[in-house]
């Protein structure tokens, strides 16, 4: 099962490409957990390079429906058209535009479906997916057309758990749970986007990041993609591992709220202070 | 024995169906495992488990199963115990391209007959047996591309056993008490309670009006469809008993206010009075009374405490456990005013559920809301147990 064996600049760990490789292979939808910024959505891409397919990107947002993905039938569009007759509205075809999961179905190779965040949507999502991802195609009733695929896209499924996702949704699905990575993987990360980096900077940064990570009262903690940003502006600004070390310069590129910074700044440097500081006593509304 | 770990896995409480044991048979089928226990390891949790917080019970049902399943990985590093690395072996192309020629299953085969035989200990270099440095094919840094290479001391990947045996996903196992990650997951479900973006929809009967209006002319009106916003209130029980969890409740704190951003919090000693403090050190407060006439009744609730008092607190007037503090009316009827004014309240107590019988307080407090246990899995029960009351707000 050597379908995928990553990319270059994507480091994937040796569960994550068995679990690849299952989904490729058993031809179901590969859902991808994680904290946000461990590479969710750049595995896709990542994916698609590797195998060599077209990528197609779904978002998904708070009020995509289902059916969305599939086609969506201009109804509007057409009593518009009827009012001029510049277009045979009698004609419905040209009124139905392909989803991206439709697209993905009717394209005449192989390609890589992404649907990022599916979390974000409805509830009954999923469920509404479950046979067009078992069976790989949908009627279009307008039309009385069946949109089957040609052949079986890859589909990669990406959440953030902001919601539970439906248990029969689940049992069709290969799950991977991306952990953070440690310092060693994530050194070799960063050596991937930052290839000529000094070895010193490197070491002080990754130290700054995980002391960061760990005072556990943070309301966002920096993630992966912070820290690759946080590098890039240490280097373009020409800092020396030294001033890493002693200050934290561009403490904004990782850290996003200025209750954090507050937290991070006023702490002790031997870290006394974690969970007991930053109590929040202010009623949002 | 097989079967047995699909058992096993049952009842470490790992939710398997049937139809994700069947896929991974296909999988085993598709040989997708390659022979290996890591690989194995790997394909089944992909397989068969849909959540992080099981991976923990996974890795104990799997150790249960082939903890003294010896291995091949095993085996071989028993060999490699015997060997010693000696310089590199240079071979001609051609004698490359001749051992590139035998392929995996003759080596595998010739590889058994050897371990049988005993062949192992302390070999280096020659052709046939295994050893280090060798064209045979068996053996680390050998030339052989189907030969079976040995963890060079360089593998980053550790064997099945290990990786199960080293539970790296226990804090993410559900009935240990949580941390402010998995809370904020648990809490961020709350946010299907918040309100869904406003959604353009054609107005019919008003763009037939205004058509008519226009003359047959058509004229679109669209309309915005919001939906109702609901929102999180959190009283929480501090001071006294609850002290030991007081960290417990502050990450919960943290965890809920970054997460929703309609959220009201208040405190409260054991029980709810006629007062409600806003603060945690108890020095600032709302009448209760007022709290009830003047919150919408669509909040969702949350309170947290232990609810262990001495029942005189909760059904005494006058009960409340500060001496200074008088309260005509006992906690209990205030207690029954917050639930009977907000459609939806939950308790959630850090005490494990099992106590919960033993104490009389809790078992009149139960009586009124809802309990749940302050663990990932309550929390989460517990949200969904608001939710499910959804629907009545958006009707």
């Amino acid at each position: 099962m050597n379908y995928f064996q990553g990319t270059e600049d994507y480091v994937l760990s040796a569960a994550l490409r068995d679990s690849v490789n299952v989904s490729i292979a058993l031809g179901r939808p590969l859902l991808i957990k994680g904290e946000p910024g461990t590479g969710k959505t750049l595995l896709a891409h990542s994916i698609a390079r590797g195998v060599g397919k077209q990528l197609i990107i779904w978002n998904i947002k708070s009020t995509t429906k289902a059916r969305d993905g599939l086609y969506v039938y201009d109804t509007v569009q057409r009593l518009n058209d009827s009012r001029f007759g510049d277009r045979d509205v009698s004609d419905i075809k040209q009124y139905i535009n392909l989803g991206k999961l439709g697209q993905a179905f009717n394209s005449p190779e192989q390609v890589v479906l992404l649907i990022d965040e599916i979390d974000k949507a409805d509830i009954e999502f999923p469920n509404d997916l479950l046979n067009e991802l078992d069976e790989m195609s949908f009627y279009i009733p307008e039309t009385s057309e069946t949109i089957k695929a040609i052949h079986r896209p890859i589909v990669i499924i990406t959440s953030n758990s902001e919601k539970e996702l439906p248990d029969p949704f689940l049992r069709r699905c290969v799950f991977h749970y991306i952990e953070f990575p440690d310092e060693s993987l994530m050194e070799e990360i960063v050596k991937v986007h930052h290839p000529d980096m000094e070895k010193k900077l490197l070491r002080e940064c990754l130290k700054k990041f995980y002391w960061l990570r760990q005072f556990d009262m943070l309301r966002k903690k920096p993630s992966t993609s912070e820290l690759i940003d946080w590098i890039q502006a240490l280097i373009v600004g020409g800092i020396s591992p030294k001033a890493v070390e002693n200050e934290l310069p561009f403490l904004g590129a990782l850290l996003k709220k200025k209750e954090d910074t507050d937290l991070v700044t006023g702490s002790d440097k031997n870290h006394y202070a974690y969970n007991s500081s930053s109590r929040t006593s202010r009623n949002v509304y | 024995m097989f079967i047995n770990f699909f058992f096993s896995l049952k009842s470490h409480g790992v939710p398997v169906s049937l139809h994700e044991w069947l896929t991974l048979h296909r999988a085993l089928a598709m040989d997708l495992n390659e022979c290996s226990l890591t690989k194995f390891y790997h394909v089944a949790r992909a397989v068969l488990v849909k959540n992080e917080i099981h991976f923990d019970r996974f890795d104990l049902a799997f150790l249960d199963i082939f903890k003294d399943v010896e291995t091949t990985d095993e085996v071989l590093e028993k060999i490699l115990e015997g060997l010693k690395k000696v310089k590199e072996l240079k071979l001609s192309e051609e004698e490359k391209r001749q051992i590139e020629e035998l392929d995996l299953d003759q080596v595998l085969k010739n590889f058994e007959q050897q371990l049988r035989e005993g062949h192992f200990k302390e070999h280096v270099g020659g052709n046939k047996a295994i050893g280090t440095g060798g064209r045979s094919t068996q053996g680390a840094w050998g030339y052989n591309p189907a030969g079976i290479r040995i963890g060079q001391g360089e593998s980053r990947h550790k064997r099945a056993i290990q990786i199960a045996e080293k539970r790296t996903f226990r804090n993410y196992s559900s009935n240990i008490t949580l941390d402010t990650r998995q809370m904020k997951v648990a809490l961020s479900h709350l946010r299907s309670l918040l309100p869904i973006a406003p959604e353009e929809k054609l107005d019919l009967e008003n763009t037939i009006d205004a058509t008519c209006k226009n003359a047959g002319e058509l004229e679109f009106v669209w309309q915005n469809r919001e939906k109702k916003a609901s929102k999180v209130i959190l009283l929480m029980d501090v001071g006294g008993s609850m002290t030991p969890y007081s960290q417990l409740v502050e990450l919960l704190f943290s965890a809920a206010s970054s997460q929703i951003s309609r959220f009201k919090h208040y405190y409260f000693h054991n029980c709810l009075y006629q007062d409600l403090w806003t603060d945690m050190e108890r020095s600032e407060s709302i009448p209760t009374q007022e709290f009830l006439k003047n919150e919408d009744n669509d909040y969702k609730v949350i309170l947290v405490g232990d609810a262990e008092m001495a029942p005189s607190e909760l059904t005494w007037r006058n009960g409340a456990i500060d001496y200074w503090y008088n309260n005509d009316t006992p906690g209990i009827v205030w207690l029954q005013r917050v639930r009977d004014k907000f459609k939806d309240s939950i308790w959630l107590n850090p005490l494990p559920t099992r106590s919960w019988d033993y104490v009389h307080t809790i078992r009149l407090v139960r009586d009124i809301f809802p309990m749940f246990e302050l663990t990932l899995e309550g929390l989460d029960d517990g949200v969904r147990h608001l939710l499910k009351s959804a629907g009545k707000v958006y009707v």
